[in-house]
């Protein structure tokens, strides 16, 4: 069964008429009888012990349920990589909004007024906000200095290129935090039976994440815990490790209580407390030829993680894996750390670190263009990596890939070379300014290095009673298409229609652990061992007997109801094997990071109108090469939502920070762009295929989100000729630029290193 | 949702005259709720101080635009919506018509007030320079009858207005004499739509002869009140729109304002918009300057 | 804090939900979108900000597009009320529902009842939407996870198949 019949088809939405319908149940859709309503009491202050705890005398306290640290029965933590985040803080508090008690009550309106009436005081301890104050280590916070995590990249012989130089380029680029903002905010519903343990429903990316928190927390053993996922209004990583702390609050007070019990954030609470995309700071030092070669270079790269380690050792693998991009690098050093700071701990999102490393190596491109005198194009050609070629971890190229070919592409379809030469004659005069800039960059799709073999996914199909195959996976549908493609590749891989195959709720008490949806590799990686899985089912059947080699649907739904009739429901698993030529030293951070990259150039035309100093995207260009498309319209419905994300993360969102917490919380004053705002987002795709991938496919989810910072950014310098390093970039940025540049203007220019 | 629907009282009087009597009764105690974009805005966040709100939605006393020969008069009731789809707003009053549709998305244009845009007196607001451009008059409405008073005159402070305490504005009357004067308006927001704005401008403008013959200028989100910039209107009327003029009403008006850093803006970015807002309308009433 | 903080009563009130008339016993500043939910067990409308920002909790009030958790019920008195849920007669979409199936205009889906009921006040006004109009039409309706384009395409797939039925 070959030939793409359903794959390659945009197949309806397996749960899509639930979700046009209204139909679709949400966490906050659902209610248990003899349901209780959780509020969490949390640090008004960065840093400090807790001193007191006033309960005022308004509240009639004895209809609550209260818990504190002390009611936890198993460990204080919740358990991730590192183990160091409490669940609720005890004595100490590492940032503002950290959870100190948790609260329920049948009433949910009580709640807001409860809260408010506890008293906490504290003895403050003093409090660092930013990568520098961190790595300074004046206040330590964190472990010895404050540093979560470091990474070492070596190839090749750095301090040996600088002499041969005919350009040394240095820059240093910096990016925000920014906030998921799902429109779904996070929720969890617990309830806890002495015999059967706890059971948790919610709005999640990864429900054995969370099972594995909640065995710790609780003390309980693996079959009396069980988490349903929901239905999910969005993620994009902000639902990956923080449902396992709002899923503890509600168990622990299930527990407590002994009544089930529903947490719903509201917008301020979600966007306050929750995880973040990692604030970075990279700075680049490259040697570069006179015909623009890199030689080498030196990267230096951090994130400031917050105040626990939660996922930052990872984040920052990805960044750094990511830091050289596209491109040949003969020598490289690069040097990396996630630090720690008072602010709520920083997590996942879409991207997870790559966003952060490759805006600033594309912005450095066109740096090195000007200091060489070539354009952003030439630079790009003469440095992209080729087959044959390792790329900073020394991971061979070992596909076609001819990223010159990409980018001639994308320049076809943006009318690059019309546009530049036309604004170029345009921004002369009168008070709008064009510009064009490109990104060209690669993203790595599943887990790092040896990751996928550590999680060791487990992917069963099962045969049903109605003859029909039921996919079992703990990846989870948050928008992205899960379900549909999963069920798309197990239909395609039996000769079944679409319909004949459905997909299990994420329950962890029915699905096997197919490992966390996150790192774009859930079609990949997943959907490979679902075909695995799926000819397994085939295999159970033909072998028994009841059916042939080659078959009807019907065949098939004949024999699967008998063999269910006479054996009961049947199941086939497929657990995940590494490739035996794949090889990553973790050590060393050396070797085949990722099974397969996807490439993309991008490109930007922006607007900038100097009467405002707004910048605002008129066309983007979004070329990928992804292996292979198995759903049309869910393949550009990723691209186009995630580089109108990348766009937000560049002109429109930007965190205000006053000591470690966020002022801007509300929708009204945190800024994603509307439908009035976006320009068509075109998308396109090139297809190589991909041996380790379901039918050939790629992960895309993270892709869309490395190109457009830097696209833009470089869109705005050449439209303005001014210098800009960081996002996000607003007005009141692009305005201050300029006044100082017409200050400078006056000024002799700077010797050396260019513009 | 911070708020306990239960410790608040709401009621609806079927007639305007009910309100302002109750109002009359408890000065002070009721807080008139029409559409509720704002209100309830705070209501859910926990900070509505008020607990007793009196409805005046739908009012048919207050929903409705009169067109008289020389005015035309619109119900403080009327939603952004209802001006944005009346012809003579649209023909007549475009700073108005473009001020209601930059409030908002649809659904808040459908429910939200003029007459609520005016009393909650907002800087930020959107339609208020609209309203200080065309010089309109408001009447307020009480046990004590009518009473009419420029709008000009409105505001005191930083959302403190002339209204009393048992008072409603009832109606907005703006002189129809505006046909063939120069409109340009513009708001400068966070983003295209929903957005709060960080500097917002109305302004009228009139030729005779090659010379201003009157320029009306209202900025918003520049001082603590919506302001008219009288200096800067003094020194261009009369005279020729050419370069040094234009720089000096550039400079004038930075100076009328009073801007702030705040969460939305700088004063500086507010400060140096503003002037290229007034030297944008001023090009653009010149003869021969781009009209768009 | 004194004790005086009276608990005011509910009161009991009738509005019209898709096409069936409910009574109610609220508190008259429940939200609107709060009655809908809890009440009425109307779980289409969603709650995304609280503020009248995100539109997730768009109905049709009336005839027109409001945010259902920027109105006190006792103001939907009488109200005629439009939810997702009244959209489909029975197991047959309305254009908008079949559209965004077939487009791709619903990926996480909690945007989508708001989103569709967004479009479909838009249609009713403007049955020919040219694509500014459909941009402005659901500027108050924020999606996270499409970027948009999907779902314009599905308003206007909607409007074309409205048009030739």
């Amino acid at each position: 069964m070959t030939n793409d019949r359903i794959i390659g088809s945009s197949v309806p939405r397996k749960e899509g008429r639930d979700k046009v319908t209204g139909r679709a149940q949400y966490v906050d859709d659902m209610t248990l009888p003899h349901m209780l309503y959780g509020a969490t009491v949390r640090s008004q202050i960065p840093r400090g012990r807790i001193r007191n705890i006033t309960f005022g005398p308004e509240i009639p306290w004895d209809e609550f349920v209260i818990v504190s640290a002390k009611d936890i029965p198993g460990k204080n933590v919740v358990a991730l990589i590192v183990d160091d985040q409490p669940c609720l803080a005890d004595a100490v508090v590492n940032h503002p909004e950290e959870p100190i008690l948790l609260l329920a009550h049948p009433d949910p309106h009580i709640l807001p007024k409860a809260v408010a009436a506890i008293t906490i005081e504290y003895d403050p301890l003093p409090a660092i906000f930013t990568i520098e104050e961190s790595e300074r280590s004046s206040e330590v916070i964190w472990g010895t200095d404050n540093t979560f995590k470091r990474y070492l990249v070596e190839k090749g012989n750095v301090d040996g290129i600088w002499e041969k130089a005919d350009y040394v380029v240095e820059g240093e680029y910096r990016t925000g935090a920014q906030e998921q903002l799902y429109i779904e905010n996070n929720g969890m519903i617990a309830a806890f039976d002495p015999l059967q343990g706890i059971t948790v429903w919610g709005s999640l990316q990864c429900p054995y994440y969370v099972h594995k928190a909640l065995m710790a927390l609780c003390n309980l053993p693996a079959d009396k815990v069980r988490v349903v996922q929901m239905e999910t209004g969005g993620a994009f990583g902000g639902k990956e490790e923080y449902p396992s702390m709002i899923a503890a609050h509600a168990a622990l007070l299930a527990i407590k209580s002994g009544r089930p019990v529903k947490i719903i954030y509201d917008r301020m609470e979600d966007m306050a407390a929750t995880t973040k995309r990692h604030p970075s700071r990279t700075r680049h030092r490259t040697a570069v030829t006179k015909d623009g070669k890199i030689l080498g270079g030196e990267v230096e790269f951090a994130v400031d993680g917050g105040a626990y380690a939660t996922l930052s050792s990872v984040v920052l693998s990805r960044a750094t894996i990511h830091a050289g991009g596209a491109y040949f690098w003969p020598n490289v050093r690069i040097r990396a750390k996630a630090v720690a700071t008072n602010a709520p701990p920083h997590g996942a999102f879409r991207g997870f670190g790559a966003p952060q490393s490759l805006f600033a190596l594309e912005r450095h491109m066109d740096r090195i263009a000007q200091v060489v005198g070539l354009s952003p194009v030439e630079i790009r050609r003469r440095n992209f990596l080729k087959p044959e070629q390792t790329t900073t971890t020394e991971q061979t190229v070992r596909e076609p890939i001819d990223l010159d070919q990409l980018l001639n592409h994308a320049l076809e379809l943006s009318d690059y070379h019309a546009k530049t030469d036309r604004f170029a004659k345009q921004n002369q005069v009168g008070g709008i300014r064009k510009g064009m800039g490109i990104a060209a960059f690669l993203h790595g799709a599943g887990f790092t290095g040896s990751g996928e073999r550590y999680l060791s996914s487990l992917v069963g199909v099962e045969g049903c009673a109605d003859g029909s195959v039921r996919v079992l996976v703990s990846s989870t549908e948050f928008g992205q298409g899960t379900k549909t493609v999963l069920c798309q590749i197990a239909a395609e891989s039996l000769g079944l229609p679409y319909e004949d195959v459905g997909i299990a709720q994420a329950d962890t008490n029915v699905v096997p652990n197919s490992g966390p949806t996150v790192a774009s590799r859930t079609v990949m990686v997943v959907g490979k061992l679902v075909q695995s899985a799926a000819l397994g089912i085939r295999q159970t059947l033909t072998q028994g007997g009841t059916l042939g080699e080659s078959y009807s649907p019907e065949e098939f739904r004949s024999a699967c109801q008998n063999h269910v009739a006479t054996h009961g429901e049947f199941r086939s698993w497929a657990r995940y094997e590494a490739p035996s030529d794949v090889f990553w030293d973790d050590e060393k951070y050396r070797g085949e990071a990722y099974a397969a990259f996807a490439w993309a150039v991008y490109i930007a035309e922006v607007t900038v109108d100097l009467t405002t100093c707004s910048a605002s995207v008129d066309d983007f260009v979004a070329l990928q090469e992804v292996g292979k498309v198995l759903h049309p319209v869910l393949a550009r419905g990723q691209i186009a939502g995630g580089v109108a994300q990348g766009i937000g993360y560049t002109l429109y969102e930007k965190v205000v920070w006053q000591n470690g917490r966020m002022q801007n919380g509300q929708m009204t004053n945190y800024i994603m762009p509307t439908s009035a705002d976006l320009p068509t987002i075109r998308v396109f795709f090139e297809e190589m295929g991909n041996i380790h991938g379901a039918f050939g496919a790629k992960g895309i989810g993270e892709l869309p989100m490395d190109g457009p910072a830097p696209a833009i950014v470089n869109a705005v310098e050449d439209a303005l000729k001014v210098r800009f390093d960081s996002i996000p970039l607003l007005p009141e940025d692009i305005f201050e630029a300029l006044a100082a540049d017409s200050e400078r203007e006056t000024e002799p220019q700077p010797a050396g290193g260019g513009r | 949702m911070r708020s306990d629907p239960a410790d608040y009282q709401l009621i609806a009087p079927a007639s305007l005259q009910a309100v302002v009597s109750l109002l009359a009764e408890e000065p002070g105690a009721w807080l008139p709720i029409a559409g509720g974009t704002d209100v309830m805005v705070l209501y859910a966040a926990g900070k509505l101080s008020a607990s007793k709100l009196v409805s005046i939605w739908n009012l048919p006393e207050l929903r409705h635009i009169e067109v008289l020969p020389d005015e035309i008069r619109i119900g403080a009731g009327c939603t952004y919506t209802d001006l944005r789809e009346h012809e003579i707003v649209k023909r007549e009053f475009p700073l108005l018509a473009s001020a209601a549709g930059w409030t908002g998305g649809i659904a808040n244009q459908n429910r939200g007030t003029l007459g609520g845009n005016i009393v909650n007196a907002s800087p930020a607001a959107d339609s208020l320079p609209a309203l200080l451009a065309y010089e309109a008059d408001l009447i307020l409405v009480s046990v004590r009858g009518e009473r009419r008073l420029p709008y000009l005159d409105f505001h005191t402070g930083y959302k403190q207005t002339k209204l009393a305490a048992d008072e409603l504005v009832q109606a907005i009357c703006i002189p129809r004499r505006f046909s063939d004067y120069f409109s340009y308006t513009r708001k400068i927001g966070a983003r295209n739509a929903q957005a709060i704005s960080k500097v917002c401008i109305a302004a009228l403008g009139r030729l005779a002869g090659g010379v201003v013959e009157e320029a009306r200028i209202a900025l918003g989100s520049v001082a603590p009140v919506p302001l008219r910039l009288a200096e800067t209107e003094r020194i261009v009327k009369g005279k020729r729109l050419e370069p040094p003029l234009l720089a000096l009403a550039r400079k004038t008006a930075t100076a009328e304002i009073r801007p702030i850093d705040d969460i939305r803006s700088t004063m500086r970015y507010r400060s140096a918009v503003a002037g290229n807002l007034v030297a944008e309308f001023l090009e653009r009433l010149s003869p021969g300057g781009p009209k768009t | 804090m004194t004790s005086s903080v009276e608990n005011h009563v509910r009161c009991e009130l009738s509005l019209t939900v898709n096409g069936e008339r409910k009574n109610v016993r609220v508190y008259p500043m429940e939200r609107l979108l709060d009655t809908l939910r809890h009440h009425l067990g109307l779980t289409g409308a969603k709650e995304g900000c609280g503020e009248g920002e995100c539109g997730s909790c768009s109905v049709l009030m009336n005839g027109t597009l409001v945010n259902s958790c920027l109105i006190p019920v006792l103001q939907a008195r009488d109200a005629d009320i439009v939810t997702i849920e009244g959209l489909a007669t029975g197991t047959r979409l309305s254009a908008l529902q079949e559209a965004f199936l077939d487009c791709g205009g619903a990926q996480c889906g909690i945007c989508t009842p708001g989103m569709i009921l967004a479009a479909s006040h838009l249609l009713n006004k403007k049955p020919e939407p040219t694509m500014e109009d459909i941009r402005e039409g659901l500027s108050g309706n924020l999606c996270r996870c499409t970027g948009y384009i999907q779902i314009f395409q599905a308003v206007a797939e909607a409007a074309r198949r409205r048009a030739t039925t």
